[in-house]
């Protein structure tokens, strides 16, 4: 019987496992939180808790459908982290370790598969600004994950900035927590908005729910009188002990702050967002090839180009979370060995198109760094300033990333470059040539303590007995 | 003077490129990426003498450690102001036995280096605790080695290149060096991605790439890559004050065996991490990294420490390090191809011994008479060829 790993229960994730299950392999679903459904479906904790404010929570009963689906015919693993993934035997190791991430009882677990199909899904991209690093300027995810988890309002008055459609269930969901949305600022203009969606939109028919959710966050903007602006930016946060204002500015189409535009409003809470980023360690430890757009590389099948490894969701592709059931599906059906549902086919055919959509539409332009400053904090863990990024760079006119990183610290401490990388890399191609390096590889997913690393367990048969489906 | 190409952007290529700049030769570091991207950034910065056995490479280690105690009053005369420091750091080793028999083998080894003028103090296992209170109660004897010391290795290539540059050397990054510019026997330059660069000579300092680099300039040199693998933690107290190897550092270094090895080094950095290292490993330029390396690592590491068994590992690192069948450095002209030259082989030891190369090729090529002996380090040296031929 085919042995088939999925690390990651969101969408992707719970869609390929349900999948790989349903062709007849036995399947361990791993997921480092303590509760399946991923960053997307992060509401379900407990087992039937209903969504508390129906339009924050996207197809319940679909998630539902495939929740007891996975806790029926799986071996889950909640609170597993996978911090290594071996490629250097004949078959691949994936070195788990299972418990609270603060507890020093981690249990360490290996697994062997025959397949592994990754589904690690993405996190928020937020574009550094004076004043970013002041309390109450949160991430739009982190805001949006403690408006669906505790229902609690994030301040009186809250900016909704950055750049993509997920600014709109931000939005809504600080409002409806009982915040006074003061605006939701877009930073790419209706040209280009308009160029990324409108080109023969009747391609995006399939679509249409999409279409529907949209239109119904933009209905619940209206119903809050919150504005949507786009081509405008927060620039900087202000604030002694916390935030206090923003300075907002007009954006040319390559997201320069037009000179003159600027006003400030007063807020106490910021949620910004500028995108999101695929997570690679991963894929790039298995040795998956990576597109020039830094994301997972995966045929029709979704299979990645290391035999063995199948890829599903966000890290092929931001498409949200619809494209990610599809793939997911596709994926686990074709890690178990069987011939992938052709509905689930052409539902990823219907939602894949989001992803180059949304990246005409809302993708960051290189203008930006004309908002900051020099003392405007760039890396937050060693608090490497964009001031002495670029004065480092003037002293090494042909320094790349790792040097620069090295010499500045950059991208070094504990988030590993997870917040900070991607920046640091535009900044070099904006001061000279492209960049000749990228900070995805980190070989150690998550921190690991030495006693942890010096265990080093061999990869244990799973004691799950085989089942009947 | 003459003009001289040097294949590199490395420390050991900034190195030469400093030394031969500073003597008025016109010269262009050509790399194929960006500076210090290669080797040079994926080490822990280590200036040892430590782990020298008697012979030439030692004597290239005191002479180049004596160069790396001048370099930083240079390099602040010469530099802007507000250049990055390059954090040299002379903190010294101690160099740890926790057995009967690897205590004998160590002090007997210590006293061969003595000969040549290493300072290298023995330590009993209370002597060792004072220097070290974190260390492991295992300690039967430590030799402490005052020469030792450290340097941010990607600050200190960035470094030797912009003085190299106040010197009137050039960089060309982003270049390639596909083949040997056409002539008539005598090397007459390089062929680059970025377009034909001519010089007097070439001077290839391409680490773990040279013999790739070599062969397309019509030589050959039997220079293998070697990965070690360093991890490092989050920041923590210090806790560690020098660099504190297990005694097993030194059979690890010279060992010829494909397969993977382990010696215990520790330290703590400036910002508060610490650096643990050190493997070895044949497996060419395979960047995949095996579980069983970073458990290695992390035993030899609480070995020596166990109060580090809580730290937080945050990244582990690889590189790939230069190494000759024999374990010496090639330094020299190439007798086959009149006016190609190596300056590279030294291994883990690069960062270390970048300083006596570059001296050692300026002498070289001046016709002065040098400050070491080249003949251990020939390109010609039996020990070299041999390997050469039965490739």
């Amino acid at each position: 019987m085919t042995h088939v790993v999925v690390v990651g229960a969101g969408p992707a994730g719970l869609a390929a496992a349900a999948a790989a299950a349903e062709a007849g392999a036995r399947v361990t679903l791993l997921d480092g939180a303590e509760h399946l459904g991923g960053q997307f479906w992060r509401h379900a904790r407990a087992d039937d808790d209903a969504p508390r404010a129906p339009r924050l929570q996207h197809a319940w009963s679909r998630y539902r459908a495939l929740r007891d689906a996975v806790r029926r015919e799986c071996e889950v693993v909640l609170g597993a982290s996978v911090w290594a993934i071996d490629v250097s035997g004949e078959r691949a190791v994936l070195h788990a370790l299972v418990g609270e991430a603060d507890g020093r009882a981690r249990e360490p677990r290996s697994w062997r598969p025959d397949a592994v199909v990754l589904a690690t899904g993405a996190h928020d991209r937020t574009l550094p600004f004076p004043g970013w690093d002041l309390p109450g300027v949160v991430t739009a995810g982190a805001a949006q994950a403690y408006a669906k988890a505790e229902g609690i309002a994030l301040g009186r008055r809250v900016v909704v900035a950055g750049a993509g459609p997920f600014l709109l269930p931000a939005a809504v969901s600080a409002a409806t927590a009982g915040s006074r949305v003061v605006g939701v600022y877009e930073a790419n203009p209706l040209r280009t908005l308009a160029s990324g969606w409108l080109p023969r939109a009747w391609r995006l028919a399939g679509a249409w729910r999409k279409g529907i959710e949209a239109a119904g966050y933009l209905a619940d903007l209206a119903r809050h009188r919150i504005p949507y602006r786009v081509g405008t930016a927060v620039v900087a946060a202000h604030g002694r002990e916390r935030v206090e204002a923003v300075t907002i500015a007009a954006l040319d189409a390559t997201w320069r702050p037009v000179a003159g535009s600027e006003r400030v409003v007063e807020t106490d809470a910021v949620c910004v967002s500028h995108g999101f980023l695929p997570r690679l360690e991963l894929p790039v430890a298995a040795g998956c090839a990576l597109s020039a757009e830094r994301f997972v590389v995966v045929d029709e099948d979704q299979r990645t180009s290391v035999p063995g490894f199948w890829a599903a969701g966000e890290i092929t592709g931001i498409a949200g979370a619809d494209a990610a059931i599809a793939e997911g599906r596709v994926a686990g059906a074709s890690a178990a060995g069987a011939v992938p549902d052709p509905r689930a086919l052409r539902m990823r055919a219907r939602h894949g198109r989001f992803a180059e959509r949304m990246h005409a539409a809302h993708g960051i332009r290189g203008g930006w760094t004309a908002w900051l400053t020099d003392e405007t904090v760039v890396c937050r863990c060693e608090e490497v300033s964009y001031g002495r990024l670029v004065a480092t760079l003037r002293h090494a006119p042909d320094a790349g990333l790792r040097s620069l990183k090295l010499a500045t610290r950059a991208g070094l401490g504990i988030c590993q470059a997870r917040v900070c990388g991607r920046t640091v890399e535009e900044l070099i191609v904006a001061e000279r040539a492209p960049g000749d390096a990228t900070s995805d590889a980190r070989p150690l997913a998550i921190p690991v303590r030495l006693a942890e690393l010096a265990l080093g367990e061999d990869a244990t048969p799973s004691q799950r007995k085989e089942h009947d489906v | 003077m003459a003009s001289v190409i040097v294949v590199g952007a490395g420390i050991v290529g900034a190195a030469v490129a400093r030394a031969l700049a500073h003597e008025g030769h016109a010269v262009t570091v050509v790399e194929r990426g960006a500076s210090a991207g290669g080797t040079s950034a994926s080490g822990e910065g280590n200036i040892l003498v430590s782990d020298k056995a008697l012979g030439p490479e030692l004597d290239l280690a005191l002479r180049s450690t004596e160069l790396w105690r001048a370099l930083e009053a240079e390099l602040r005369a010469e530099l802007p102001r507000d250049a990055p420091s390059i954090e040299f750091e002379p903190k010294g080793g101690v160099v740890v036995a926790t057995t009967d028999d690897g205590a004998r083998s160590l002090l007997a080894f210590a006293a061969r280096q003595r000969t040549a003028g290493v300072v290298a103090r023995e330590l009993g296992p209370d002597e060792a605790h004072a220097a070290e209170p974190h260390l492991t109660d295992a300690v039967v004897a430590a030799v402490h080695y005052p020469g030792d010391a450290q340097v941010q290795p990607a600050i200190a290539t960035e470094a030797l290149l912009a003085s190299a540059r106040l010197a009137g050397a050039r960089v060309l990054a982003r270049a390639e060096v596909l083949a040997a510019a056409p002539g008539d026997g005598r090397i007459a330059g390089v062929v680059t991605s970025r377009g034909t660069l001519r010089a007097d000579h070439v001077v290839v300092a391409a680490g773990p790439w040279s013999a790739a680099v070599a062969e397309r300039l019509g030589s050959s040199l039997a220079v293998l890559p070697r990965r070690g693998v360093v991890l490092v933690t989050t920041r923590m107290p210090r806790t560690v004050r020098h660099k504190v190897y297990d005694a097993d550092y030194v059979g690890a270094v010279e060992s010829g065996a494909a397969g993977l090895q382990f010696s215990g080094v520790v330290e703590s950095t400036a910002s508060g991490t610490v650096l643990i290292g050190s493997s070895r490993e044949q497996r060419g330029f395979d960047a995949r990294l095996p579980t069983e390396v970073l458990r290695g690592l992390a035993r030899r590491a609480l070995a020596l420490f166990p109060c580090l068994a809580d730290a937080a590992v945050m990244r582990a690192y690889g590189g790939f390090r230069p190494y000759a069948p024999d374990h010496l450095p090639v330094i020299g002209e190439d007798a086959r191809v009149p006016g190609l030259w190596f300056a590279t082989g030294h291994e883990g030891a690069g960062i270390g011994l970048s300083l006596g190369p570059a001296e050692l090729v300026a002498d070289l090529l001046a016709g002065r008479p040098p400050s070491l002996d080249p003949a251990a380090f020939s390109p010609a040296r039996a020990g070299l060829r041999t390997a050469e031929r039965a490739a």
